[in-house]
């Protein structure tokens, strides 16, 4: 029962961790960027979320607020490569990851000024509720964030598989060169990105403020993301997922299981596990690198 | 403008292009010596302490500027090698080793430990190097915590005095021997990195950041060449990391944090990449920002009454001014620095386009 437990709220974590994974490699995938403030879009997400609906803001209902959230997370995402990264193309990848990183600094203390240093709670209509079935007891919020996982995770293959923009986007990351010549608008493509990308960092950030507390260092959990989406492999939309549902699984299970004295190996253990997937599988558990060749 | 005829190929490797260049660092080694009589004169070596810090920051700028700016590869751990460094010096210390002899045994250990532990990602693209070494370190606290029975963990670890043959230096008892001997650290390691630039070994770095296929089709050893520049940065990341540890004489499971990391990597590029000005313009940009706040918010409190104390500041401000110079000037203040001697070196034949670097387009590891 202790078991499955852990594993459950695990799974729940690692759903978030995925999903921040999973925005981190839609942008790496469809324009190489290596975005290193995901974990501050997914701490603005949750921050802009907070402000709709929590009632000393503006106290709206909190599945509009969700959805208005997405959209201010979209656009925020569509002006971001619109207005900075499309004048960078042609920089090396080092300069993208430096000024995503200082972009990270600078959202963080927007977040501070204009919302809170402090810690605050998301008002959710399902806070505090609890599921009992069986012997187990299961916070209505980690069965949500499995839930929507899911769905968002299905919703994401539907479009990359069923819907124009979805395909011409799948086209622009496999090779912006052939995608130009068939007439796709490779640049509008790839801010559409970053904007999707916004949305699943909204909505990664309300599930993860669910679940506690979110204060503007919270974007730092996009370090484990980065670990989930290299030990999934980096640029598979699975990969990420799995890579993130592994970090969720073995954090509390190290925690649980570890030897005495040695209770700070959870804290560890994600990145050991990076380490050692980059050891032995270089290009991730689903990797999908290979060399390039002139 | 001053023409060098060069009549040899030793002149494209000279230390010093022309004399009066040899002039000028000779007398900025001299102010540099010079420094501390002024605050012995004043009587208040407060501000040689600061001074002294960014010499030991720059270090650190140098280590990582060798990897970044002239290997081309992000680390974003370097804080990790530093507190290897660190921890390896003072347990050597304790040993019982005279401290000439650990001193440069804890650079190579951290050198040795670093190129271990990130060799197998450096096979991979640059972007595992920048994860891989992020993840070292978020681990490096923990770790420290982990092994507390060596490092003291959260207790923390006082920091022995340096001992050469006798003469004791504390950096509170004696700040100004502590300056003269990072001054003098400091001029050993820009001399082997401008001597290693001058090498094969330097030249191969370069070619790697330009172009690896490149590179490997001019027959550079890639994975060879970029661990040799990994373990030479770790190394001087090690030796800062030691200086700091006797500049700070406690160090705690939370002195190497993080934010030094990523401090030490956007100051580089505020500095500008590739130059070694640049790694002394970066550490002093980042060692001034925190005094000037912290003054211009004395000021404002003593003379207008207001009180400014928004949490976070610092930090932001640094972000910004390195987001304006990715945008605006990529090649850091030196870059900037160049482009105003040329203009006026030039004048009035200064072209706009004149430092445009070709664009390298989508650097890709995917098959096309």
């Amino acid at each position: 029962m202790d078991f499955i437990q852990l594993v459950i709220s695990g799974l729940a974590n690692g759903c978030v961790y995925g999903l921040i994974a999973l925005g981190f490699v839609l942008i790496y995938k469809a324009t190489e960027a290596v975005n290193f403030a995901q974990g501050d879009f997914m701490m603005i997400g949750a921050f802009v979320c907070l402000g709709f609906t929590n009632s000393e803001f503006l106290g709206l209902n909190f599945w509009l607020s969700i959805v208005l959230a997405m959209g201010v997370m979209a656009v925020l995402g569509y002006l971001f490569d619109w207005g900075i990264l499309r004048h960078m193309s042609g920089q090396s990848q080092t300069s993208i990851v430096i000024l995503t990183i200082a972009v990270g600094f600078v959202l963080r203390f927007v977040a501070g000024s204009v919302w809170s240093h402090e810690p605050v709670s998301l008002e959710t209509p399902f806070a505090g509720e609890y599921v009992r079935a069986g012997g187990l007891v299961l916070g209505v919020n980690e069965i949500l964030i499995i839930v929507v996982t899911v769905l968002l995770t299905l919703g994401l293959y539907l479009f990359f598989s069923r819907t124009k923009l979805g395909v011409a986007m799948q086209a622009a990351s496999q090779n912006q060169l052939a995608a130009y010549y068939m007439g796709i608008p490779v640049k509008r493509i790839q801010s559409m990105v970053w904007a999707l990308s916004g949305m699943v960092a909204a909505v990664a950030g309300v599930l993860f403020a669910s679940k506690g507390a979110i204060d503007p260092s919270s974007g730092l959990l996009g370090i484990k993301a980065f670990a989930a989406a290299a030990i999934g492999g980096f640029g598979s939309l699975p990969g990420a997922l799995v890579g993130g549902l592994i970090i969720g699984l073995i954090e509390p299970l190290s925690a649980r299981y570890a030897p005495d004295g040695f209770a700070g190996i959870a804290r560890i253990a994600p990145y050991a596990i990076l380490i050692i997937v980059l050891i032995f599988r270089p290009g991730g558990l689903f990797s999908q690198t290979q060399k390039k060749k002139v | 403008m001053r023409f060098v005829f060069k009549t040899s190929y030793d002149a494209d490797i000279k230390w010093f292009k022309h004399g009066a260049q040899l002039f000028w660092y000779i007398l900025l080694l001299a102010a540099l010596i010079a420094l501390p009589l002024i605050f012995v004169w004043t009587g208040n070596p407060y501000l040689l302490g600061e001074i002294t810090a960014v010499l030991i920051f720059s270090v650190s700028c140098l280590g990582l500027m060798l990897l970044t700016g002239q290997t081309g590869l992000a680390s974003l751990g370097h804080a990790a090698f530093m507190a290897m460094g660190c921890y390896a010096n003072i347990l050597l210390l304790q040993a019982g080793l005279p401290w000439l002899i650990a001193f440069p045994l804890s650079g190579l250990l951290a050198g040795f430990f670093g190129t271990m532990i990130a060799f197998p990602v450096l096979r991979l693209h640059g972007v595992y190097l920048a994860l891989a070494t992020l993840a070292m370190s978020i681990i490096t606290g923990d770790v420290i915590d982990l092994t507390e029975r060596w490092t003291g963990g959260v207790g923390g670890m006082s920091v022995p005095d340096i001992d050469i043959f006798g003469f004791v230096i504390n950096k509170y008892a004696n700040p100004y021997a502590f300056y003269y001997l990072c001054l003098v650290v400091v001029v050993l390691c820009v001399a082997a990195y401008r001597n290693l630039l001058r090498s094969p070994s330097g030249r191969s770095f370069a070619a790697i950041r330009d172009s690896e296929v490149s590179a490997q089709a001019m027959g550079v050893n890639l994975t060879r060449t970029k661990a040799t520049s990994f373990f030479l940065s770790c190394t001087a990341a090690g030796l800062a990391g030691a200086l700091f540890g006797h500049s700070a004489t406690f160090v705690t499971n939370e002195t190497f944090d993080i934010v030094m990391s990523i401090t030490l990597f956007l100051s580089i590029v505020i500095g500008g990449l590739g130059f070694i000005h640049g790694a002394f313009l970066g550490a002093i940009i980042s060692g001034l920002i925190p005094v000037l706040i912290a003054n211009g918010r004395t000021l404002l409190s003593t003379s207008m009454g207001i009180n400014i104390n928004i949490p976070g500041l610092e930090s932001a401000l640094f972000a910004g001014i390195v987001i304006a110079f990715v945008l605006f000037e990529p090649m850091g203040l030196y870059g900037r620095w160049l482009k105003i001697r040329t203009y006026f070196e030039l004048f009035p034949f200064y072209r706009k386009d004149m430092f445009r670097r070709q664009k390298s387009y989508l650097k890709t590891e995917r098959v096309q």
